[in-house]
Order: C-alpha cells, then structure tokens, then sequence
C-alpha cells in the first residue's frame, strides 16, 4: 500500500488514496459511532518540484482537509503522503518536526491566522525560534530581510497586525511561511478575503516568490480564475473525490467531467458579451444533465 | 419619470475620530424594470448608498446630510418613520448577503414569511399561508407545504438565499435592492440565484439594484453599471459600454487584476495582474482634489489631479466618467481639464 521508495519521477509530493472521515457520533454516556463523513474519500495525485497544483472546489468538497491531511495537521484516515521520499504517516514526533520547516501554508484570513498579541517581528521569527534556528540578532536580520521580501516595509517589524490593512497582512504570513526556507507550500485559499487589487498584489507576489525560490505550490481556492492563474495542473473536488486532474490546458479546455463543466459554465466572466453565450451554455448543460438524470432513472 | 432617482446623496457617519464621508454626492435614475449594478471595493459606499435608500442607516452615527432620493417622484429621506415602513417590504425590499445570519434562527420558515405578509397585506392567516407555499414554490424550493414547518438551520445557504428572496417578493416590490445576494455562495449556487433573480424581475417588472464586488456578476446582471471609489461614482454607463470602453484608470484597472478565466494559457500563467498600488484614501480626510490620484497611473506632478476636483462629465451619450486622465483622451499630449 505504501511506498517508501524516493519518488523517481521528480514528484515532490505524491498523495497515494487519501483519505479522512470524520466520525459522527450519538448518544451522551455510551458515546458511539453512528456513521462516518468522508471528507477526503480515496484521493491520489502528485506535484512535481517547482510547480503549482491548483486544488479547486466548491465549500465541502474536501479541498482543505486534503491540505491540512498533507502537512499532518489533522491525522489522515487511510492512505499515503510521500513528500520528499519519506512516507509521512510513519514518520516520529521528532522526524516529522523536522520535515515541517520544508512544508508551509498560508492561510485564507488574514485577520485570524496572525496572534494579535504578537508584533509583525514576533510573527514572521516564530517559526525560527521554534526550529532552534539563528541567534537573536540572526533572526531579526532574517525578519527583516523577509518582510523586504514580500514587500512589507521592515521598518514595522514592533508594530502589531491590527495597524494593517488585509493585504498587508497576508504579506506578513507569507513572510512567516517562508522563514523556515520550505521547499512547499500550502496556500489555502490565500486572496479569498480581499479586496480585487489587493487580491492582484498578492497573486503576483506568490508567483515572484514561486520564481525566485524555486517553490512548489499546493493551491487551494474555490475561485477558478484564480485557480487558472496561478497553476500548471489542476485537480478539481467534489464530495471528498477527485473527479480530475490535468494540465490546466486540458481542464479548462476539454474538461471530461460533468461537475467540471458545470463548475466552469458557472462562472460569470467580465464580458457581457461573452457572458450571454455561456449562460446559454449554461442553461443548455442544466437541460442536458437533468434529461440524463430521467433518462437513468428506473423505469 | 424614472422609478428611483437618487440626487447628490451625501450619508456620512460622525465618529470620534471624524466625520467619515461614506457616500458624497451619488446621483443616478433607474428606470422600471431595469437592472443597474453598484461596483467597487469594501468601503467604497455601495453598501451604505443602499441602505440610505431604503432609510435603514444606523443613526446615529449615519446621516443622510445632503441630496434626495425620488422613488415614484416622492421624496424617501423626508418621510417618517412610518410612511417609510410602508415603503420598505410593499415598494421596495432588500435581500443581504449572508442569508445565514438574516433569517431568525428560532422560528420557522412559514412564519418569517406569513409575518411579512401580514405586516403588509390585509388578508387572513390563511391566505397569507397559502401565499407563503406560492413564493416558495415560486423561487424553486421543493416540497414547499411541508418546508413552511422547517427552522432555518435545515436548509442549505442556496436554499435559505430563495428563502430571503421568497420574503422579499412576498409584497411584490417594484424594487429589489440585492447587497452582494450571491457572494456566500458556491458558483453553481450563485448561477443558479442570479438565474433565479433574473427570471422574478422579468416576471414581476421589477427594477433592481444589484450591488457587487463581483465584476463577472455584473457582466451577467445589469442594464447599466456605477463603478464607485472613495464614495463616489466614478464612472457610469451601458454594461456594455462599459466593459468594451472602460474610461476611468481604476475601472481600468479593476478589469486589469482579475485573474482571466478565459484565454491563452501560455499568457495567464506567466502573466502578471496589474495590481493597483497602495489603497484607497481615509475618508475622514479624503484628498481634496481626484481621490484615485495617489494610485492613479497617468497622474503625475505637472496635472492638475492634486489641486482640481475632477467632476463627473458625459464622455459620451450615456458615459459619465469623473477623471482628468480618461482613456479616450489619453494621446500623450495634455487634455484641458474642464472645472
């Protein structure tokens, strides 16, 4: 089931029938398990070095949980994460702290991802000062070479989150994801809580970064343009399955699954023109699914 | 006469640190039937130009200081409260964006909705329930008899948005005032709303107001399209007219920083979005003059961007755009700015 060879074909991350229920339970003295939800239901995908995995899907669909599974914040279910060539699920306490300064993520909010107790300083060197890296001072030369990095001014390395605005902030976490030097990173669903321009600023900053550090992105958002703009290849969820994955080329192009379309056809796009066609494509698509459901229905 | 029309709406809030000018001087007309999109970032004032208009801004700290606003030619900020409880629900509704939190968790569907209609309408117990189970099947909710007897947390965040709409149509408003309607929602929810939305204007010959932060839902949805910055309009035109020739730099640039979806691959990977820099000014101390200038692309020192208060002209038949630097004029050589 598990593969503990180094991956040869360059995969930096392989993620090999994935899977995590969350157990339901009943009752108050004799707690039992009634049931299960399948949040992440046999996935398996791989993301080469250097590149970026866009990972969409509608809320519910497994897309965080399948992130949060890879860097072993929630314990998987079933299944195998191969990162870097060792087997993560079998990895010790002390082995997979050491292998957590080469994964990172960056969070959607912002506003609840940063301590409001801690300064921007604070923030960014904590993962230093976790990892037992640098000596004070080291640190905060690092610190600051980091906010110039992500283009936050140095110079407010003492003030505190709150005096920023959402774009400044999500600079200051990816600071903070980049401190440890990780070779990938998580990014879920990173611009959903800001403002257009901003959200611009921050996609351009991800793809410099991505440029310059050779860094591998795992992208997790439910916004498909976005998705589309930052990725090579891209995986679509749905109800805790993969129901594709490809070049993003061939998914946008040709997408083969149903959900896929009807996923695509449902974006607006800034084009009224454009825009009649593809609600008509749209409505066609609706028409089209429900005669194939009355068609496989029991007679 | 235009349905609504909206004359130099001045709302600002006084704050302890100031006089905030949320909306200063907003002027525009729809027309029956007809769908206009309210575009911009948070903090823009689309929001708050919307509940001015429905008179439902939190005073204090909110006051409308300035302008009026004409529904059906009578004046809404000069009524009571009273004759304005009349308007809001009968004349004009409003749905919000999260319908999650604006449902009352602790009674019923039927009864939100029966409540509405009695509030409004004289008819019986009976009949307004009666109508309760017609809105509901009206706006696509299955099964509806049974459902009237559901409380609000056993449907889905689509299904309580029908529900919002169900409510807001109960007294068949000539206006819907939509604040973000679809922004909690998934795409194929969202597709399926605005359809939904769309097929009841038509339908009831309802105007409305759709207010977005979401460029491609207004691309969709509206007749005509305001683009607000700072608490004013910016710029206004035809849908089309406006997404085929932008005029103003920031809806230039709105445009500019939305990832594609469409396109060629090879461009939207590598490519970059034009991010505008910096952000939008304090509106306790707005600048006097253009408030885009500081993030403005064709301003620089030798305009008149800092010192002249850009007013809103007609570039064209029905483009109005508030700039010294549109983009039909910008040939290299200086425009005169007309004060």
């Amino acid at each position: 089931m598990s593969s503990e060879t180094a991956s040869s074909n360059g995969a930096l991350l392989k993620v090999d029938n994935l899977e995590k229920h969350f157990p339901i339970k009943r009752g108050i003295l004799w707690e039992r398990t009634v049931g299960a939800v399948k949040a992440v239901d046999g996935v398996t995908f791989e993301v080469a070095k250097g590149e970026t995995l866009g990972l969409v899907g509608e809320s519910g669909s497994g897309k965080s949980t399948t992130g949060y599974c890879i860097l072993q914040l929630v314990k998987p279910t079933a299944g195998s994460i191969n990162f870097m060539g060792k087997e993560l699920m079998q990895l010790g306490r002390e082995e997979l702290r050491r292998m957590r300064r080469e994964m990172q993520i960056v969070f959607q909010d912002p506003y609840a991802s940063l301590d409001p107790r801690m300064t921007v300083g604070g923030i960014v060197a904590e993962p230093l000062e976790v990892h037992g890296i640098g000596t004070r001072r080291s640190r905060g030369e690092t610190v600051r070479r980091l906010l110039d990095i992500v283009g936050f001014n140095p110079q407010f390395t003492n003030r505190y989150p709150h005096e920023f605005s959402g774009g400044q902030r999500q600079r200051i976490g990816v600071a903070r994801a980049l401190a440890l030097n990780p070779k990938l990173i998580v990014c879920d669903e990173p611009v959903s809580a800001l403002d257009v321009s901003i959200q611009a600023q921050i996609l351009n900053l991800l793809k410099d970064l991505q440029r310059d550090f050779g860094l591998t992105y795992l992208f997790i958002s439910h916004d498909l343009a976005v998705v589309r703009t930052m990725s090579d290849r891209i995986a679509v969820m749905n109800q805790g399955k993969l129901v594709e994955v490809g070049t993003a080329e061939q998914v946008f192009h040709e997408p083969r699954d149903e959900y896929t379309k009807a996923l695509f056809a449902a974006v607006p796009v800034p084009d009224p023109h454009r825009q009649r066609e593809r609600k008509a494509e749209r409505a066609r698509l609706r028409k089209e699914s429900r005669a194939a459901a009355g068609g496989t229905a029991p007679a | 006469m235009a349905l609504l029309e909206v004359n130099d709406l001045k709302t600002h809030f006084f704050t302890r640190e100031g006089v905030v000018q949320a909306v200063d001087g907003v002027s525009f007309t729809l027309e029956k039937g007809k769908t206009l999109g309210i575009v911009g970032e948070s903090g823009c004032g689309k929001s708050v130009t919307a509940l001015s208009i429905m008179g439902l801004i939190p005073k204090p700290p909110a006051k409308i200081v300035g302008g009026d606003v004409l529904f059906d030619g009578k004046d809404l900020t000069m009524m009571s409260e009273g004759q304005l409880q009349h308007v809001r629900g009968n004349e004009i509704a409003m749905i919000f964006q999260d319908p999650m939190t604006s449902l009352n968790p602790t009674l019923k569907i039927g009864t939100q909705i029966t409540e509405t209609i009695l509030a409004h309408k004289d008819v019986s117990k009976q009949d307004a329930r009666k109508r309760a189970v017609e809105l509901l099947q009206e706006v696509g909710i299955p099964r509806a008899a049974e459902r009237l007897d559901d409380y609000p947390h056993r449907f889905s965040g689509g299904m309580r948005q029908r529900v919002m709409i169900a409510i807001a149509l109960s007294c068949s408003p000539r206006l819907l005032i939509a604040d973000e309607p679809t922004t909690a929602l998934d795409v194929t929810i969202q597709a399926q709303i605005l359809d939904l939305l769309d097929e009841l204007r038509q339908e009831h010959e309802m105007a409305m107001i759709l207010i977005t932060h979401d460029m491609g839902v207004v691309a969709e949805t509206a007749d005509d399209v305001i683009i607000m910055y700072a608490g004013q309009i910016v710029e206004k035109a035809s849908g089309f007219e406006l997404f085929d020739n932008p005029e103003h730099p920031y809806t230039e640039a709105l445009l500019g920083a939305l990832p594609q979806l469409e396109g060629e691959e090879h461009e939207i990977r590598e490519g970059r979005l034009t991010a505008i820099p910096g952000r939008p000014p304090d509106l306790v101390n707005p600048p006097e003059a253009c408030r885009f200038a500081a993030r403005c692309p064709y301003s620089d020192s030798g305009d008149t961007c800092a010192t002249v208060e850009p007013q809103l002209r007609e570039i064209r038949p029905g483009h109005w755009v508030r700039t010294a630097h549109p983009a039909s004029e910008r040939s290299g050589e200086r425009e005169t700015v007309n004060a």
